[in-house]
């Protein structure tokens, strides 16, 4: 492995002018290697920086002509010029947060089996499934979705749904619409499906930093494996099961097709109906962007861009943040 | 000094019971959310299978993607596909491995390592339609043209982060007592780094660029408004061009027959390579 290394010990009078050579080229090597490592590691941070300046400059005509009521506004009306981002932010939200109500229980219930009460043989074979679920490409949820799971969803929740509540109030305008599987809700289930994965293997991996020493003391005294979890584990890995949660979450705002395909892409607040057709920021990009004439319509969806941008972004960070701190403590306790 | 009162041995009973109880709950709902994990990976699984394998056919590697309730295959897709995961692996790859030395060998511990360490793990979250925004914005508007280039651009940056997480975690794990052997032999460091660290992580560093393409295989996002897309054969990444994500959402969401079809044989090309590719770096990175 190391054969092909060429030494250059320090010139000695023997070897001398050969030997100094080396060393000089050597050095200019080492100086060249260097800056391109450097270079490289500063190209990351110069892209970081260079989405955010060309998306404010992409966006600036919508921004000088809207400025913040752009997120309040209603209304998203190409061909009069008029746009509000309100829709697309609201059915950004509004999936993203079925998908962590979702998400978050079963993830930990994940977690809590993998952790805790899987036989050895199984911990392998299942941890690798969960992640293998994470690898899947959200092209392929989208489409299944819309072609598989859609038409499930409305003719055995959906409709029973109506039966039942169509005519109660308030909840029968949750549950109204044409039964064809797309809208809020479906978006909102596929993305916890995706974002599962992502947030099981975090919880999985911070349970496991919890030092055995705590977790037998509590065994010792007598605490069930439940009360282990509940008293001993959660509280030391706080942080680290929030961290996790955020990132499911920043996956779950900034992710395209798999809501793209299900939500129906309209345009619409009207109806509170999780069954109703919506739209969301990705799927307005997605949809549009290709199409929009250059001028106030891809400035205004640049617009949404940089919100999704910077909304992705805090929760990244503070992910990130929560994520650190648990490492740190760990590094405190070693 | 008497000991704490003793409750009732009833009641105690009925305690011990509540908690057992309250344990084998809390097991039995993690053990359904299991199931439930698995069982939505069964199904996708399942239905790209089912659905996929009917379509498989030779002409779908030799014929470009038909007009609506005609025969064709997906061909001109593979191949741009092909073309632009390739390009942007060779572009993002260095740049990954290099930046991923700095972070581990350099100053693993000074503001440019800490800071890119940071950056580096938003980026991977990004939602990467914003990185098609972006390039659109580098590049698309600057040529007036969609095109291959643009998309091999875009998934380039989704390949750098990616290759810089692993191959700064697996040049941690490289004892430093191989370093300084190699420096006590009076290596340069440029060749220590070369020939003894990252040959020791050549497995890991390998694994992680085999993630990174099966990653970019299936992203679709970065590229709706950078390659667009293409319904004829080009030999050439200069002007939009067809790649199989992009075939795949336009086909899907169409109502003609044979195009749904051909997005189910699409899905379940890029399932395949993409769980390939997962469970090949898997093996690779446990054989080492």
């Amino acid at each position: 492995m190391v054969e092909n290394l060429s030494l250059s010990p320090a010139p000695t009078s023997g070897q001398g002018e050969r030997g100094a050579r080396r060393g000089v080229s050597n050095a200019f090597s080492d100086l060249v290697f260097g800056l391109l490592t450097r270079g490289a590691a500063l190209f990351t941070l110069a892209l970081l920086l260079g989405i955010i300046v060309s998306l404010v400059i992409g966006a600036w005509p919508a921004i000088e002509r809207y400025g913040l009521g752009f997120l309040t506004h209603n209304v998203w009306d190409p061909v009069r010029e008029d746009f509000g981002g309100l829709v697309m932010i609201y059915g950004t939200l509004a999936t993203s947060a079925i998908a962590l109500l979702i998400a978050v229980p079963v993830s930990f219930g994940i977690a809590l089996f993998l952790t805790e009460l899987s036989p050895i043989w199984l911990k392998r074979p299942l941890g690798a499934a969960i992640e293998l679920l994470a690898a899947v490409p959200s092209i392929v949820y989208g489409m299944w979705g819309l072609m598989v799971f859609g038409p499930v969803l409305a003719r055995y929740v959906q409709q029973p749904l109506q039966a039942w509540l169509g005519d109660a109030p308030g909840f029968g305008a949750l549950v109204s619409g044409p039964p064809v599987g797309i809208g809020i809700l479906s978006a909102g289930i596929i993305l916890s499906i995706m974002i599962i994965p992502f947030i099981a293997s975090v919880m999985r991996d911070v349970f496991e930093v919890t030092p055995p020493l705590l977790k037998e003391s509590a065994y010792g005294l007598g605490a069930t494996t439940w009360e282990v979890i509940r008293h001993i584990v959660l509280p030391y890995t706080r942080a680290g099961v929030m961290g996790g949660i955020m990132l499911g979450l920043g996956r779950a705002l900034g992710e395209t097709m798999a809501v793209t395909f299900v939500i129906g892409n309209m345009n619409q607040l009207r109806s509170p109906s999780l069954f109703e057709a919506a739209n969301s920021i990705t799927s307005a990009l997605a949809n549009e962007f290709a199409e929009a004439a250059p001028g106030m319509h891809q400035a205004a969806l640049i617009y949404l861009g940089l919100i999704l941008f910077l909304i992705t972004f805090v929760v990244l960070v503070f992910s990130r943040l929560l994520l650190l701190r648990l490492q740190k403590n760990e590094g405190r306790r070693a | 000094m008497n000991g704490p009162a003793r409750p009732d041995p009833k009641l105690r009973a009925a305690f011990f019971a509540r908690r057992k109880w309250m344990n084998r709950v809390a097991l039995a709902l993690s053990l359904v959310a299991m199931i439930f994990g698995v069982f939505w990976l069964m199904w996708i699984l399942w239905e790209t299978l089912w659905l996929g394998f009917g379509g498989l056919s030779l002409t779908l590697f030799t014929q470009s993607t038909p007009p609506p309730n005609d025969a064709g295959g997906l061909a001109n897709a593979l191949f741009g596909s092909f073309m632009m995961v390739a390009l942007a692996t060779l572009v993002g790859a260095p740049i990954g491995v290099l930046s991923g030395v700095y972070l581990a060998e350099y100053h693993p511990r000074g503001w440019l390592a800490v800071t890119v360490r940071f950056v580096n793990d938003l980026l991977l979250s990004a939602p990467s339609i914003v990185i098609g925004l972006f390039v659109y914005a580098v590049i698309v508007i600057r040529f007036r043209q969609f095109s291959g280039w643009a998309g091999a651009a875009a998934l380039s940056l989704i390949v750098i982060p990616v290759v810089i997480r692993t191959t700064e975690n697996m040049l941690a794990l490289i004892p430093s007592s191989l370093r300084e052997a190699a420096y006590a032999l009076g290596a340069p460091k440029w060749k220590v780094i070369v020939h003894v660290t990252l040959n020791a992580a050549r497995a890991g560093v390998v694994t992680g660029i085999l993630l990174a393409v099966a990653r970019i295989s299936g992203e679709t996002a970065p590229l709706l408004f950078t390659a667009l897309n293409n319904q004829f054969w080009t030999s050439g990444l200069s002007g939009p061009t067809a790649n199989l994500p992009v075939t795949i959402f336009q086909f899907a969401m169409s109502p003609y027959e044979n195009w749904q079809q051909l997005a189910w044989v699409g899905v379940f090309l890029i399932t395949l390579a993409v769980l390939g590719l997962n469970i090949l770096a898997r093996l690779l990175s446990r054989h080492k």
